[in-house]
């Protein structure tokens, strides 16, 4: 393969790194500085992770747009209501009339189209346009995106630490206890991911999850995280299982067991420290899937329900009426796609940081 | 071999059996709460809940209430409760138009995935490379149903910049292929495009792994053409693991996991007529839908061990 010039503009770094570093210059540092390094230069990798973070960050403002720009909330329908633009009274959604032009002809408006984008004209109140309802899009948008990045950020620390504990468990102990955890990775592993999601999604949305003192309700925005949570344990718990499995039988792990350590003492100190990169990155790229999971699901009906807004629910309050309002669904498609591409690449970037030579994915 | 095939036939029968009990705790158990109410829907009659208590034998043990779901399913005749029509018979007519969906868009992901993968990998840090791997990053970010819609808005019906396509539906091959074509195109690529990002990124890294290997150099010292090491050596190493994962997302796909394509596209397949029981949570069908998509994995996985064993000689079959 050919190599390529250090300074080079490429989104693979990987091999640039390793050729980068010489003996001198890693001597006396420990692998989690230098990975700090190598991802401090990865510019590409840090200015997506400031994307991610301006998302959220606008997101979590949510509320305050809502008080103080747009005066509007995000779930109350507004249909028969009016705005003020230059001094024009003009109702949200349209109604149906119809008016002569000159040439003699008659021109029919349907009716029930909300109005688009004023861009500040109103005053601030549907800068982005109404929905089919009349709803505040751009209030919609944030209060969308703060429960589709709270779901993606929940479900996937949940299902991470459920898989570590997992794999933990199976990859130390083996025997009966790696055969029922693995039977059971495989079992999860063996539906769809979109259809166990929405088999779930749907069976709780109903009346809910009720088992001894928990009760969730059906509205929860707990539902979709944990189903999420729930369908993606065996993308992360095989291959994490797959690496102690390995880190097992190594000479250190050994020399801890002739130094008397118990079993929680090396699944904490030996074992934990040695697959943490690895976790660092799966956290990251399962981050973006379960967002895209939530995005779906809540499109198809069986994730966040209504009222309450996801950018999912909002790709589809927009698809009935993409002709003539495309924005709606355009607009939380394009947040979506900017959050997950900034996951991905930085996940990407703090692999290669991490161990260039390392292939961790999630797997499929 | 002979041996191998009847071990994993009894193994898949097994977790056919297992992956049913877990489709019944999903619908009856992992919710709580009144089973019967639940499966009946939202327009049940306290007449329709009660039926359904005596069927499904809400009142025995666990395994019985299982069994007696099974064969409710297995025999055909569960029904949807908000509109009596027949699951299995509904699953039925819509494999059709799942499998053309499929089909079509497997061999567009596969082939483009390759294609992309082997290129980006033969011109790694160069343009093209570059080009290619920041395209595959954002089709494997871009939703779904988002993707559908966008690509339905510029380029189908009435609204939209073009109306090259038809906006949606679907027209049997045995009535007329051109139609069948001309209507699967937009759904077919949308389908895809999210494997094309992730197989190309998959078979690159495999490719410049494989590059490395004794054996392409020990090719390259007995004098073959670049070419020849590619295609020959190379890449058959390289495609090993591309067929596990497609077997794997074809499974997926085709049972019932394109419900959102087919969706955005009003295909009435299979994940369509799961799609539509979810607004009226209506379970029986969801139940019928998961367990069909769920058997398809499990005989692909098996399929695959075997293709994978035939392909790579060093893999012993056990």
């Amino acid at each position: 393969m050919a190599t390529t010039g250090q300074e080079e503009f490429t989104l693979d770094t990987a091999s640039e790194l390793a050729a980068e570093e010489g003996g001198s210059k890693i001597e006396g540092k420990s692998p989690w500085a230098l990975a700090g390094r190598r991802l401090r230069r990865n510019y590409i990798a840090l200015a997506f992770l400031g994307v991610f973070i301006l998302t959220l960050l606008v997101c979590l403002l949510a509320p305050l747009y809502s008080s103080h720009v747009s005066h509007l909330n995000s779930d109350t329908p507004n249909a028969g209501g009016h705005i003020t633009v230059n001094g024009q009274r003009i109702p949200i959604l349209s109604k149906g009339q119809s008016t002569f032009n000159e040439n003699g002809t008659v021109d029919l408006t349907p009716g029930g189209i909300p109005i688009g984008p004023q861009w500040g004209a109103s005053g601030g109140a549907y800068f982005f346009g109404a929905d089919g309802l009349g709803r505040d899009v751009g209030t919609r948008l944030l209060f969308g995106g703060r429960n589709s990045l709270m779901i993606g950020l929940s479900s996937a620390a949940i299902t991470t630490i459920l898989s570590i504990v997992l794999a933990l468990l199976a990859a130390y102990f083996g025997g009966a206890p790696d055969w029922i955890i693995s039977r059971f990775f495989d079992l999860i592993w063996a539906f769809p991911v979109i259809l166990l999601g929405i088999a779930l999604g749907t069976a709780l949305s109903i009346n809910g999850f009720n088992h001894g003192p928990i009760h969730i309700a059906p509205g929860s925005l707990w539902i979709p995280i944990g189903v999420i949570a729930f369908v993606f344990i065996p993308y992360i718990g095989r291959p994490l299982r797959g690496q102690i499995l390995a880190l097992r039988n190594r000479e250190f792990v050994e020399a801890a067991t002739a130094q008397g350590a118990g079993s929680l003492r090396i699944m904490f100190t030996e074992l934990l420290p040695n697959i943490a990169s690895s976790v660092l990155v799966l956290f990251t790229l399962i981050v973006a899937n379960a967002i895209l999971t939530e995005v779906g699901l809540s499109f198809l009906g069986a994730g966040v329900q209504p009222p309450h807004p996801s950018w999912g629910t909002m790709i589809a309050d927009g698809q009935d009426v993409l002709a003539s309002d495309p924005w709606l669904s355009l607009l939380p498609g394009i947040m979506i796609t900017i959050t997950v591409i900034s996951l991905n690449v930085f996940g990407d970037g703090l692999r290669d940081a991490l161990d260039p030579r390392a292939k961790v994915r999630i797997e499929h | 071999m002979v041996a191998f095939l009847i071990r994993r036939t009894f193994g898949m029968i097994i977790v056919l059996l297992a992956v049913s009990f877990v489709t019944y705790l999903i619908f009856f158990k992992i919710p709580g709460g009144d089973v019967a109410g639940r499966i009946a829907g939202k327009q049940a009659t306290p007449q329709n809940i009660a039926d359904i208590r005596q069927k499904l034998g809400l009142d025995e043990n666990v395994l019985v209430q299982w069994w007696s779901m099974m064969r409710e399913l297995l025999s055909g005749s569960l029904v949807s409760y908000y509109d009596q029509t027949n699951v299995v018979q509904q699953i039925k007519e819509g494999m059709p138009e799942t499998f053309s969906l499929c089909i079509g868009a497997g061999i567009i992901w596969l082939g483009f995935g390759v294609l992309v993968g082997t290129i980006s990998a033969v011109t790694a840090g160069g343009t093209s490379d570059r080009a290619i791997t920041a395209l595959a990053l954002i089709g494997i970010s871009l939703p779904v149903a988002w993707l559908g819609l966008l690509l339905r808005y510029f380029f189908a019906g009435e609204g939209g910049a073009v109306s090259w396509f038809p906006d949606g539906g679907y027209v049997p091959l045995v009535d007329n292929p051109w139609q069948w074509f001309y209507h699967l195109l937009l759904p077919w690529f949308t389908l895809a495009i999210l494997f094309i990002g992730f197989y190309g990124r998959v078979l690159r890294s495999n490719i410049l792994d494989t590059i490395n290997e004794d054996f392409v150099r020990t090719a390259k010292a007995k004098g073959l053409s670049s070419r020849r090491i590619l295609v020959k050596h190379t890449l058959r190493a390289s495609l090993i693991p591309i067929v596990t994962l497609f077997g794997l997302d074809f499974a997926a796909v085709l049972g019932g996991g394109a419900i959102i394509t087919e969706t955005v596209y009003s295909i009435h397949g299979v994940g369509y007529y799961a799609a539509a029981s979810i607004h009226q949570q209506d379970l029986p069908p969801l139940m019928g839908v998961t367990l069909y998509g769920a058997t398809f994995i499990v005989v692909f996985s098996t399929l695959v061990d075997v293709a994978y064993a035939y392909l790579d000689p060093r893999i012993r079959l056990t």
